[in-house]
């Protein structure tokens, strides 16, 4: 038999598990993340996995492609593009999808801007114009299932997240009336125009993700690692220089040598000093780290206590 | 190696849970330093601690604006942290409004449950229904911590006491195993370290027992033989000819290779299973061989519980989703008439002659409720007489399947003696089940 990591050298071969010993947390990780995927499947009929090139749905996309090897992941994947994303994730996003064939949606807010659907925020900040995009492309694609790398770790909002989770038409989440869930048996029954987010890494800690990354020697956008960068001081992170990232004249624009810890918006997300260069290396430093990744680098959900559950509620994913 | 337990919290009002939990993770050091300064600001704002300022844990857990602005839990959260032995998915449960369905949520897939009693208090009727559905539903482990010692001068008479209260009601529910251990968790003692505080009590800290107790996974890996019989409930079967992963496809050969390969997709249920062994597939009916334990990793020489694997057979067998691959020598009895203990989860009433969908396993078939037979007394889990299930109740019923199921019994297995009640029309899950004939 040919395997996922004899047949792709990128990824190197890993030691056969030793049956001998008990599931190590990644592999009780991945179990349940490979159960949950083919589920969905199973049960949906248009599937689509929102993929932005960020870690976490590297990880969910690698996770499909060991649930249904030695075929091909049976889903497209769907990027909303803020068009203030870094162009490096945009190039690492285009080669993946190439290299596994798979079919790339893609819901560009710029032309929502364009056109006067939706109109720029005074602090220039698109990540909460995802939304209308995303339900928009959800409906065009008569997707009843999207797949999603969120996790309960990142915020106190999404520790409440189910792991399928019901919206409406209108993608609303509503916690206070979520379907308990029960045993590993996931209850995706729905009506028309409702739809079900899926979360197979809903229990990965952020360590969880980068040991993982490790483990399986998955490939991720140069951003995650190290690099020299100009950048300059605001709200407490290094923001990089970009077309839509620009420094006001009190904010001296420096050189450092510095990382993403996510990898969204160019417009809210900060960099983190580091010297980090490889898998090893970043996984070594967010073990130490004594900040979440979220208030280390994302200005968004700065703005309230509650930041994150009103976009939830209004079909954020 | 580090291993993983899956925690279930539950508790009274103001019995401190949120206080302990925001101590595991603080002791823990789990909760960094951008949250801690959010809380700690919040905290504030709300006047918690008074003009000295104080630090309320409770935020911590309660992350929905309707639950901080009304001071209660609303909804199941979960928590994550670990030590160098062990990461912990904490399902924390909360104890105010629909504490049945929370409790219900967190102790289906807990390895084990910490309940909470507030030592001045002792056993409350709360405590007596959370320990009721931590016994039906099977948790592997029950430890009971007596909270806010530190009120009572960390005095061994009062603890002892109440540890005798929980002892009594242990008995009574056939509870067995509970650990007790006296806390404070406020002031830290006896939470993550051995407290100076109680020299009375000989047992280990919460944390400390935590890290030891085998998860359930572990606990059948570690049985002698090979612990319950195999069992794989299909999920779906994988046959990629014209479709193989493109860098498979690349491989010279590879299409020869795989243009008949069909395997059963679906994670170990439970038992274990090699190359070699006999199994029997239903509702198919054919015994045949394990050929292969596929993974994306390679063949594998031995697969367990919860493992994702897929399985190829020696006989073409007419499987598809919904079918059950087991241990031939240990194959289980389907049913029709499925007796079952319900926990009713759902606003409505559950009334006889309902149609409802059964999901048990991979297998979504329909069903009629032919009978409800009484109603657990939650205090002494005596059955009563009733004929509909109201929201929180937990009753006895009789089901009518549109097709015979593989549902286990519970006492023998967790994993494939649950199933969901779930509405035909709207999908809400109606009813959480579990199969018992007794």
């Amino acid at each position: 038999m040919t395997t996922l990591f004899t047949a792709e050298p990128t990824l190197g071969t890993r030691i056969a598990w030793d049956a001998s010993s008990r599931l190590e947390v990644l592999d009780q990780l991945e179990a349940e993340a490979i159960h949950i995927i083919r589920e969905v499947v199973a049960e949906f009929e248009r599937p689509v996995l929102l993929f932005s090139g960020g870690k976490d749905s590297v990880v969910v996309l690698h996770l499909a492609r060991k649930a249904f090897w030695p075929g091909r992941v049976p889903f497209p994947v769907l990027h909303v593009d803020t068009g203030h994303n870094f162009p490096e994730v945009l190039a690492f996003r285009d080669e993946t999808v190439a290299r596994l064939g798979i079919r790339l949606e893609v819901a560009r807010v710029q032309e929502y801007l364009d056109d006067g659907r939706l109109q720029e925020r005074a602090d220039r900040t698109r990540n909460p114009l995802q939304t209308q995009p995303l339900l928009d492309a959800i409906a065009a694609g008569r997707h009843d299932a999207v797949f999603g790398g969120a996790r309960r770790d990142e915020d106190k909002a999404r520790a409440k997240e189910r792991i399928l989770s019901l919206r409406d038409e209108f993608g609303q989440w509503d916690p206070r009336n979520q379907r308990p869930e029960l045993w590993s048996l996931y209850n995706g029954r729905h009506t028309p125009g409702q739809h079900v987010r899926a979360f197979p890494i809903s229990n990965w800690t952020e360590l969880d993700v980068w040991r993982y990354l490790e483990r399986e020697r998955i490939e991720l956008p140069p951003l995650y690692f190290a690099h020299e960068r100009e950048v300059f001081r605001r709200d407490g992170m290094w923001r990089a220089v970009g077309e839509h990232s620009l420094p006001r004249p009190d904010e001296p624009v420096e050189r450092r040598t510095v990382r993403y810890r996510t990898v969204g918006d160019m417009s809210c997300t900060g960099a983190v000093e580091s010297d980090a260069a490889d898998l090893a290396a970043v996984t070594a430093e967010v073990a130490a780290s004594t900040l979440t990744e979220r208030g280390a680098t994302r200005a968004d959900d700065r703005i309230s206590e509650a930041a994150m559950e009103d976009r939830k509620k209004d079909g954020y994913f | 190696m580090s291993t993983l337990l899956r925690l279930a919290t539950a508790g009274s009002v103001d019995d401190g849970k949120s206080t302990l939990v925001g101590r595991l993770l603080h002791d823990a050091k789990a909760i960094l330093a951008d949250q801690f300064a959010q809380i700690e600001s919040a905290s504030r704002a709300r006047g918690f601690g008074g003009d000295a300022g104080g630090f309320d844990f409770a935020l911590l857990t309660d992350g929905l604006r309707a639950e901080r602005e009304q001071g209660i839990t609303i909804d199941v959260a979960y928590r994550y942290f670990a030590t160098d032995r062990r990461s912990f998915i904490l399902a924390d449960c909360p104890g105010h409004v629909q504490y049945t369905r929370n409790m219900v949520t967190g102790a289906t897939t807990a390895d084990a449950v910490v309940v909470l009693v507030d030592a001045r208090k002792g056993v409350l009727e709360q405590t007596r229904r959370h320990l009721a559905v931590v016994r039906l539903l099977r948790v592997p482990h029950v430890v009971v911590a007596v909270n806010k010692i530190d009120l009572l001068d960390y005095e061994a008479e009062p603890f002892e006491r109440v540890a005798e209260e929980v002892a009594a009601v242990a008995r009574e529910l056939g509870l067995d195993g509970v650990h007790v251990i006296p806390v404070s968790a406020l002031a830290g003692d006896n939470v993550v370290e051995r407290s100076a505080n109680t020299p009375w009590y000989r047992g280990p800290a919460l944390l400390e027992l935590l890290e030891a107790l085998p998860s359930a996974a572990e606990l059948a890996a570690e049985s002698a033989d090979d612990g319950e019989p195999f069992r794989l409930d299909v999920q779906l079967v994988l046959r990629p000819q014209g479709a193989l992963a493109p860098e498979l496809a690349a491989v010279p050969g590879a299409e020869a290779e795989y243009r008949d390969y069909r395997a059963f997709a679906g994670r170990i249920t439970a038992g274990v299973v090699r190359p070699g062994d006999r199994v029997h597939v239903l509702p198919a009916g054919v015994t045949t061989t394990v050929v292969a334990v596929d993974t994306a990793d390679g063949e594998l020489s031995e697969a367990r519980a919860p493992r994702s694997v897929a399985l190829r057979l020696a006989d073409e067998v007419d499987a598809a989703r919904g079918a059950v691959v087991v241990a031939a020598s240990a194959v289980p009895d389907t049913v029709r008439e499925l007796e079952a203990e319900l926990f009713q989860l759902d606003a409505r009433p559950l009334l006889p002659g309902a149609r409802v969908l059964v999901k048990a396993g991979t297998a979504t078939v329909p069903a009629l409720v032919a009978e409800i037979t009484g109603r657990r007394d939650l205090d002494t889990l005596r059955t009563e007489a009733a004929d509909r299930l109201e929201t929180n109740d937990i009753g006895r019923a009789v089901l009518r399947l549109g097709a015979a199921l593989p549902v286990e019994e519970y006492a023998a297995s967790r994993a494939a003696g649950g199933f969901l009640v779930i509405h035909q029309q709207d999908g809400a899950t109606l009813a959480a089940g579990t199969r018992s004939s007794a």
